[in-house]
């Protein structure tokens, strides 16, 4: 290929149109999806190549709401680079922050105590409902389903009410540090929880008797969008695309962390693969999920909820008043920071859309030299052309409905 | 993850059939192992260790670029490749210097490397050979500079306190 | 049927005055008009980051519900929209395409900069967000917060409804009665 750095925009920009396909096709359309339009879930845009209705080919071009969080994180300490991250993926707040917790924790060879790790996992999954709640609510609005927006954000409320009780704030709530939560869990918590997933125990049928039954969704959903299970592995898709195409890949049963190898769920895996596969995948990691959330609170253990370690974690209050030491490390840890030595480490978790990995290069001082977060949504993007080659433009819509890209993630 | 003497093992079979000279160095840090490889043996290492390994990775799930300055040579790529039978992970890395930051790509070998490679000639600046379409992806197609770079500046607007605030020029100046 | 009579002019003078008062209200055209535009907003259906997902909960969700202001109706396309509520961090790819779209809406216009990214910033002070949204497009309201709770961002509307028709909240001076705290050249600050 030609030297990009030498190739002029305008000729750049030429290379995006694709050439006409055969000889009696010479009537595609190229027309510009987005960035602002209500089926695109944040600014993606999206060039598509139509003939006719037929989609014949999609170049996403992203970078909209690129914001650089991986530049800014090399400025700041460790422990305040856990808001940055926790912005990026805005939609499932806590496995960003877990992915470079973990990251970190393993440079540091740190120890996170078992509450703490049961503490994380109940955090972890009431987000995975949340986002699968947001992302039905929004992809039934794109199909038309409209009655879904009101019901999924309505349930959503409960979940970010518990998020308000334990972390003080419905989003990004940097509940997650290094080596452990930032805080217990309040009393109310755990009864509050409890009636949270007997409610959702109650509504998940509820969606499924308005949409499963429900022609024109089936007639949306089922066949469209099927891309081979090969194509996928290659092009890197993990997450619910991937398992509801029929591999069973799933980090949390493969490569278990943070005390998942101890609680008993299944992973829901698909067929055929397409769209009404993915839904269907999604709606039972949200009944899997609630029976991890009621393990967990039955078996929590007692303890510390973060590590001793007061190099690494701010010490208790009371603790200030009568020791010198944890004055002098608390000192330390608010104004420079605990230092990391020199490493690298990549830590992978499962959050809602596939593999999310935190990629951190340490040098010695306080502050990262490089934290790249590893994005499912725009690793899966790439599987958009594929899974709408030749299909109509509505079933196009519905194949990024059921994609579920989260653009903070993509463009980060 | 394979341990050290595994990845000694994987650095040996690299170095037997791909070439001795493509094999640069074993890093097994923190329960994790990485492989440094020369820039341009990396589609020849990735397709070995893809098909004829007798451990093959076949999954790519990362591309990433690190700025090491002031360690010379400064720019990094590394390969994350998980083998899923196995379920272990492997890190292949390659450092290229800032003058002639050149990599062949693997997007025949991984599809899944288009846009991640996009994005680290994007943000760092390495042009990798034979990539089908190398633009820009993030910042705008006529941005210049590579903004991760750790001597790109940050940018932004300097933050204004009461000592400051008549000295700096405001942006209506 | 009084109403019929009156309509007709077959009231006579106690009457009259009577009904008039009862189901007359004379204000200024200006007033209503505002009354009208303010319980009537039709948001530009635009989201751009995490406070997008707020924004949708306070438009659909059952608890916050933005109906009751008048405001449900979303629409996505600018010439039909008039209140443009930009939620989330504005990047430099994406500052001419917002300003693209602020021009299209037709007159009267307003913009709310809701969440701490689209007024100033917020945390990202680097080399890939605009510094705060009213660098290229003037800003009605700002709403703090990251992202702002749904009551924030619906505090932040009244506000708007109350500048609409014409009565702006009062600045913090004149609330607090603090006249006197404003530099001025001659104070030895050097005052641009």
């Amino acid at each position: 290929m030609t030297e990009p750095l030498n190739v002029p925009y305008r000729e750049r920009e030429r290379s995006v149109t694709m050439e006409p396909l055969g000889e009696e096709h010479d009537e595609l359309l190229t027309i510009n999806i987005g960035p602002h339009h209500p089926a695109t879930h944040g600014v993606l845009r999206l060039l598509t190549t139509l003939e006719g209705e037929i989609v014949r080919d999609v170049k996403p071009i992203i970078g909209y709401v690129h914001t650089g969080i991986e530049k800014s994180c090399e400025d700041q300490q460790y422990w305040k680079v856990i808001p940055f991250v926790e912005r990026m993926d805005y939609l499932s707040y806590y496995f960003n922050a877990m992915a470079f917790c973990m990251a970190v924790e393993r440079l540091l060879d740190e120890e996170v105590p078992t509450r703490a790790q049961w503490l994380r996992v109940i955090h972890l999954e009431l987000n995975r409902i949340a986002s699968h709640l947001f992302w039905i609510a929004t992809g039934s609005l794109d199909i038309g389903a409209i009655t879904m927006l009101w019901w999924g954000c309505r349930d959503r409320d409960l979940a970010l009410d518990l998020f308000e009780m334990s972390g003080g704030q419905r989003f990004h709530t940097r509940y997650f540090q290094v080596g452990g939560v930032v805080e217990d869990i309040p009393p109310g918590f755990e009864e509050m929880t409890r009636g949270f997933i007997k409610t959702m125990r109650m509504r998940i049928p509820q969606y499924l008797s308005l949409l499963d039954r429900n022609e024109i969704w089936l007639q949306r959903t089922k066949g469209t969008g099927i891309v081979p299970v090969e194509k996928l592995l290659a092009l890197g898709v993990t997450g619910p695309l991937l398992r509801a195409a029929g591999h069973p890949w799933d980090l949390r049963k493969a490569m278990p962390y943070s005390g998942y190898e101890q609680f008993d769920f299944n992973v829901p895996v698909g067929t055929v693969g397409d769209n009404y596969d993915r839904y269907r995948v999604r709606i039972e990691e949200m009944l899997e999920s609630l029976k991890i959330i009621e393990q967990a609170l039955d078996g929590l253990p007692e303890g510390p909820y973060i590590t001793s370690n007061r190099k690494v974690a701010l010490p208790p209050r009371h603790e200030l008043a009568t020791s010198m030491e944890a004055l002098i490390h608390h000192f330390k840890l608010v104004t420079e920071g605990f230092r990391v030595p020199p490493g690298e480490a990549y830590a992978a978790i499962e959050s809602p859309r596939g593999e999310l990995g935190c990629y951190v290069l340490a040098d010695g001082s306080a502050k990262p030299a490089r934290v790249h977060m590893r994005d499912p949504s725009f690793v899966n993007l790439q599987s958009l052309p594929e899974m709408a080659r030749d299909h109509l433009l509505a079933d196009f819509i519905t194949c990024v409905a059921m994609l579920d890209p989260i653009l903070g993630g993509v463009d980060r | 993850m394979p341990d050290a003497t595994g990845l000694e093992l994987i650095a040996q079979r690299v170095r037997e059939n791909v070439g001795e000279e493509a094999v640069r160095d074993t890093v097994f840090h923190r329960r994790s192992a990485t492989l440094d490889v020369a820039p341009e043996s990396v589609h020849d290492v990735l397709a070995y260790l893809r098909d004829e390994d007798e451990e093959p990775w076949e999954r790519l799930m990362s591309v990433h670029g690190v700025d090491y300055l002031p360690a010379e040579p400064r720019l990094g790529v590394h390969y994350e490749l998980l083998s899923m039978e196995r379920t272990d992970r492997l890190n292949v890395r390659t450092r290229v210097g800032v003058d002639d930051p050149r990599v062949p790509t693997v997007v025949d070998l991984h599809p899944t490397a288009d846009f991640q490679e996009r994005e680290v000639y994007d943000m760092f600046g390495v042009v990798f050979e034979g990539h089908p379409d190398l633009r820009r992806i993030l910042m705008p197609e006529d941005y210049e500079g590579f903004p991760q770079r750790r001597d790109f500046p940050i940018g932004g607007e300097p933050v204004i306190y009461t000592f400051n605030e008549p000295k700096l020029p405001r942006w209506y100046d | 049927m009084k109403a019929q009579q009156l309509l007709r002019g077959e009231l006579e003078d106690a009457d009259l005055e009577r009904e008039v008062e009862q189901r007359l209200l004379f204000t200024k055209f200006e007033e209503a008009q505002n009354w009208a535009r303010k319980n009537a907003l039709f948001p530009l259906g635009f989201g751009l980051a995490c406070c997008a997902i707020e924004m949708i909960t306070v438009i659909g969700s059952p608890r916050n519900d933005l109906s009751r202001f008048g405001a449900e109706v979303i629409r996505f396309s600018p010439r039909q929209a008039d209140l443009l509520i930009l939620s989330g961090r504005v990047s430099i790819k994406m500052a001419p395409i917002i300003r693209r779209l602020y021009e299209q809406m037709l007159e009267p216009k307003w913009v709310i900069a809701m969440g701490a990214c689209s007024s100033t910033a917020g945390m990202f002070n680097n080399y890939a967000v605009v510094q705060g949204a009213d660098k290229f497009l003037p800003v009605d309201v700002y709403v703090p917060g990251c992202p702002p709770r749904p009551e924030a961002l619906i505090y932040g509307i009244m506000k708007l409804q109350d500048e609409i028709s014409g009565d702006p909240a009062m600045g913090w001076r004149e609330r607090y009665r603090a006249e006197g705290t404003e530099e001025r050249p001659d104070d030895g600050v050097d005052v641009a």
